[in-house]
Formats: C-alpha cells, sequence, structure tokens
C-alpha cells in the first residue's frame, strides 16, 4: 500500500537548487579566469597525460579572453556562494539534519559494500535509510570542499590582508591550485552524483523538488504514524532491517 | 516549491490509521505538480534575473550592478585594510627577473638625463618636479616580494627604492590645503606620456611596502621594466605597478585607472 514520507525539507531543497547554478556559475567565471594563466596539467617531467585545458574545450565553451568578466562575476557570486552554504550548514546543525549526513564509524565499511553493489559486484539490498554510508561521505565531503573553496579563495583573492591564512595553505601559488583542485572535485561529483540520481530513479528525484517519496508499506505489519515517521539514526545498526 | 511544514513524531505518539492510497496519489500529483511549477518559476525567475543584469549599462568595461559589487567590496577590504599587515618577504635568493608584460606608456622614447617626477602639490595645485637624485636621497627600503599579475602568474623579486610614505612625509604634498595633517583620499601615478596611469587610495600608498622604485634585483630599473622610477606595491595586483612614473596628483574622487576602465576591479586589493 502506498503511503507519502517526507524525504527532504523544503529549506534544504532551497539551499540545493540555489546552489546549483551559482556553483556551476562559479565554476565558469573560475574558468575564465584560469584561462589566464592555465598552467596546469596531469604529467610528469616532459610527459602530459592531460592539460588543463585543451584548447577545444576552450573554444567550445568561450573561454578566451574574458578575464575582467571571470572576476566580476566570481567577486560578486562568491557571496551568494558562501551564504548559501553558511545557511545550509547552519540549518543542518540547528534542525538535527547533521545527524543524516554526518559519516559515522560504520560509514566507511557501508560506503564499500555500496559501491560494490552499485558497480554489481555485490548482490544483496542497500541499508534502507535517508542516506546511506556512501552518501553519507560524499556528501559531508563535498560540504568540505565549499568550506575549502571559500578559504583558498580568501587566500589568494587577499593574500597580504589574509597573509596567515595563504601561509597556512602553503603559499599563494600552492593556494591557488588547491582552489583549482576542489573546482575539479566539484565536477567530478557532479558527474557521479547525476549518475546516481539516474539510477535511483523518479522517486528519488523527485523528492529534491518535492519533498516526498512515495513507499511501500504492509498495511499489516507496519501501520505508520500520519506524521513523517522519523527516519533510523545515521548509526543505527546496519542489519536493521 | 511548496511544503507542509513537517511536524516531528513525538515519542510515543500512536500511529495513525494509514491514508486511503487514492488519497496519497492524489496529494503526491498535487504536491509535485506544485513543486515542480514553482522550481519552474524559480529558474525562470533566476534567468530573468540574468539577462536584466547582463543587459544593464556597462560601467568601466561591466555591467553596472557587478561593477557596484566590485566596489562595494573594495569598501571591505578598505575597512578591514590595516597597515601593519604586510605582504610576506622571502629569502633574497628566491628572487627572479619578472617577464615584462606591458609596454603600453613605455613606447616613446625616454632621456634619463631630462627626466623629472613631477607631483602636483594638492593644497596648491602647483608642479614640483624631482630628479632622481632626489628620491634616492630619501631612506632606501629593500625588500623582497612576491609580484602577483592579476592574469595568475606570480613571481618573487627583490626591490629597491623609497617609500612613498617617506617622500611624502619629507615632501607633504599630498596635504589638505588649510589641515595639513590630513590627506587627500587617492594618489593618482601617470606615464610620461598619459597612456597608462593608475589610482592608489592612500592607506596603500603610505603601506610601508608602497615603494617609489628605481632598483630591480639589485640593479637599476631597465627600461622595460620602468626606467627609471616605478611604482611598486605588494598590496596590488601587478597592474598597478605603474612603470615609467611621469606625474603624481592628489585627489579625493578615484583616480582614472587604466585597467579598470576595461573592466577590472579599481581596487585590485590584495
Amino acid at each position: 500500500m502506498k503511503q507519502l514520507i517526507e524525504k527532504h525539507s523544503l529549506a534544504i531543497r532551497w539551499f540545493h537548487w540555489v546552489n546549483f547554478p551559482v556553483l556551476s556559475l562559479m565554476i565558469w567565471s573560475g574558468l575564465w579566469i584560469y584561462w589566464a594563466n592555465d598552467v596546469y596539467r596531469l604529467g610528469w617531467g616532459d610527459t602530459t597525460l592531460f592539460k588543463f585545458f585543451p584548447q577545444s574545450f576552450y573554444e567550445a565553451f568561450n573561454v578566451p579572453f574574458q578575464l575582467a568578466k571571470g572576476m566580476a562575476w566570481h567577486f560578486v557570486l562568491m557571496w551568494v556562494f558562501f551564504l548559501n552554504g553558511v545557511l545550509y550548514v547552519g540549518y543542518t546543525i540547528f534542525s538535527g539534519e547533521w545527524r543524516y549526513l554526518l559519516p559515522n564509524r560504520h560509514s566507511f565499511k557501508e560506503a564499500i559494500q555500496v559501491t560494490l553493489h552499485d558497480l554489481g559486484l555485490r548482490k544483496g539490498p542497500l541499508p534502507v535509510r535517508k542516506f546511506n554510508g556512501a552518501q553519507q561521505i560524499a556528501y559531508t565531503s563535498v560540504v568540505l570542499m565549499g568550506v575549502g573553496s571559500v578559504l583558498t579563495g580568501l587566500a589568494i583573492y587577499k593574500p597580504t590582508q589574509f597573509a596567515w591564512l595563504t601561509g597556512l595553505l602553503g603559499g599563494y601559488e600552492f593556494a591557488r591550485i588547491l582552489h583549482f583542485a576542489l573546482t575539479i572535485g566539484y565536477v567530478l561529483f557532479f558527474i557521479v552524483h547525476i549518475a546516481q540520481v539516474v539510477r535511483a530513479g523518479w522517486n528519488n528525484f523527485r523528492a529534491m523538488v518535492a519533498g516526498f517519496e512515495i513507499v511501500e508499506v504492509n498495511p499489516a505489519s507496519q501501520p505508520l504514524p500520519a506524521g513523517p515517521p522519523p527516519l533510523p539514526a545515521a548509526d543505527a545498526p546496519l542489519s536493521s532491517n | 516549491m511548496s511544503d507542509e511544514s513537517s511536524t516531528p513524531n513525538p515519542v510515543g505518539h500512536q500511529p495513525a490509521p494509514l491514508q486511503p492510497e487514492a488519497a496519497v496519489l492524489a496529494e503526491a500529483r498535487q504536491r509535485s505538480r506544485r513543486a515542480f511549477i514553482g522550481l519552474g518559476l524559480a529558474g525562470l525567475a533566476g534567468l530573468g534575473g540574468w539577462s536584466w543584469l547582463i543587459s544593464q549599462p556597462k560601467e568601466s568595461g561591466v555591467a553596472g550592478p557587478l561593477r557596484r559589487v566590485l566596489d562595494a567590496n573594495g569598501r571591505l577590504s578598505g575597512a578591514y585594510f590595516k597597515e601593519t599587515r604586510l605582504a610576506p618577504e622571502f629569502a633574497r635568493s628566491r628572487a627572479r627577473a619578472p617577464r615584462i608584460n606591458g609596454k603600453v606608456g613605455l613606447k616613446s622614447e625616454l632621456n634619463p638625463v631630462t627626466w623629472r617626477l613631477r607631483v602636483q602639490d594638492f593644497a596648491t595645485g602647483n608642479t614640483q618636479e624631482f630628479t632622481l637624485d632626489d628620491i634616492k636621497a630619501l631612506p632606501k627600503t629593500s625588500m623582497t616580494t612576491e609580484l602577483k599579475c592579476i592574469e595568475g602568474w606570480s613571481i618573487v623579486v627583490h626591490w629597491g627604492g623609497a617609500r612613498l610614505s617617506d617622500f611624502l612625509a619629507r615632501y607633504p604634498l599630498a596635504a589638505r590645503a588649510g589641515a595639513a595633517e590630513t590627506l587627500a583620499s587617492y594618489v593618482g601615478l601617470r606615464t610620461p606620456d598619459d597612456a597608462y596611469y593608475v589610482g592608489l587610495d592612500m592607506p596603500s600608498a603610505l603601506h610601508p611596502q608602497t615603494l617609489l622604485c628605481y632598483e630591480m634585483n639589485d640593479q637599476p630599473l631597465t627600461a622595460g621594466h620602468g626606467a627609471p622610477l616605478r611604482l611598486v606595491t605588494p598590496l596590488k595586483y601587478g597592474t598597478k605597478h605603474l612603470k615609467r612614473i611621469g606625474t603624481i596628483a592628489f585627489s579625493d574622487t578615484r583616480p582614472d585607472d587604466y585597467w579598470a576602465e576595461k573592466g577590472y576591479d579599481w581596487d585590485s586589493g590584495h
């Protein structure tokens, strides 16, 4: 018998959908800035496996000769990115939702099981919880990456006024590398995130828009309260179901 | 996006009967429709805001609203600024020769013998001239700091010159008429041909690491690096390090700035 279960609060959905275009524009304007000194690559010595970025990529995304515009957008949207992130973290703390998001001692083992399951190497059901161990690690990491982007960004934006921070992050040039690497991290996160959302299906995606999921309940054995049922805590044993 | 406020389920609450499936599906349809329409409208509003923003008249090469945020950022960092915060200094051995990255303002011939630094007195408007020896007579300051180009690269350079603050203490040309202890708010510097020009806020100009520089890596400046006298200030991007200073003037309004007119941040501060 199908029932509605509340999954994502309105606040969380807003933070999520505000962040998506803002972070995208931060990455795009960041590319305009990076292009003016595009020295990073994967490789060693004279061997380059991948150059950040190939000319064809720049042309496809209209990157060249937009440094001034890139800086203007970057230093405006940084406020939106920062405020949205602060509000999100504050909300998860005060609402108690951090309990679902923060990894615990079970998460790492569970993340391996989830990964093996998703790669088709492990059979058996996944833990039935709001966020499994892999999700907890991924969603907490991406928030920490956001903190890292703000700090490394500040370190290269005001390296004299915040010289202590720039020094702590390995100096101006290293802080710029970190800032860039974190951006690549978001792109990798995005690719995995989209793939997982697609395979999780419509019910899961709709929850990030409308807030609820439809679940199948057996009326004989599992009467549900009218209100939203409390979800198991993040550190509930894996075998509870 | 719409939402029914989720009330926490008190402990010990008796389970209520299940909702009939038809009611559940009807509610799901209604909430989905509202939420997706809400998200769509929010997206359209975002797109509308975006197209409004980029259609605004440009102010100095960048859309007006963006320019105003850049200026607000500049005021914020001005409020946070302290002259006791210094750009990090490096070992002398780490200094390298920077590339010559711009020749605007250097294209005419320069006779080093007849060159004079011309400084306009803020109080009287009269222009006073200085030779390089006048600058060299001031206490010499040397520092090994990182030059940061707005393009994103940086290089450690050893600079030698006179502090602009020492110059202005010895020659109080920035002082306000009738109120000698207060100074103009800004300093404007220009090349002799007026082709390149920068503006500095007075706190940055008076910072102990802002130099009227005549030596780079212990050698007199070469023509490409701004002989005979250039500005060096590790508080700003390289764009503000004007080469071949011709004139200095003071003002209470922001002086013209070559790159700020082309869409860059006027403050460009570190």
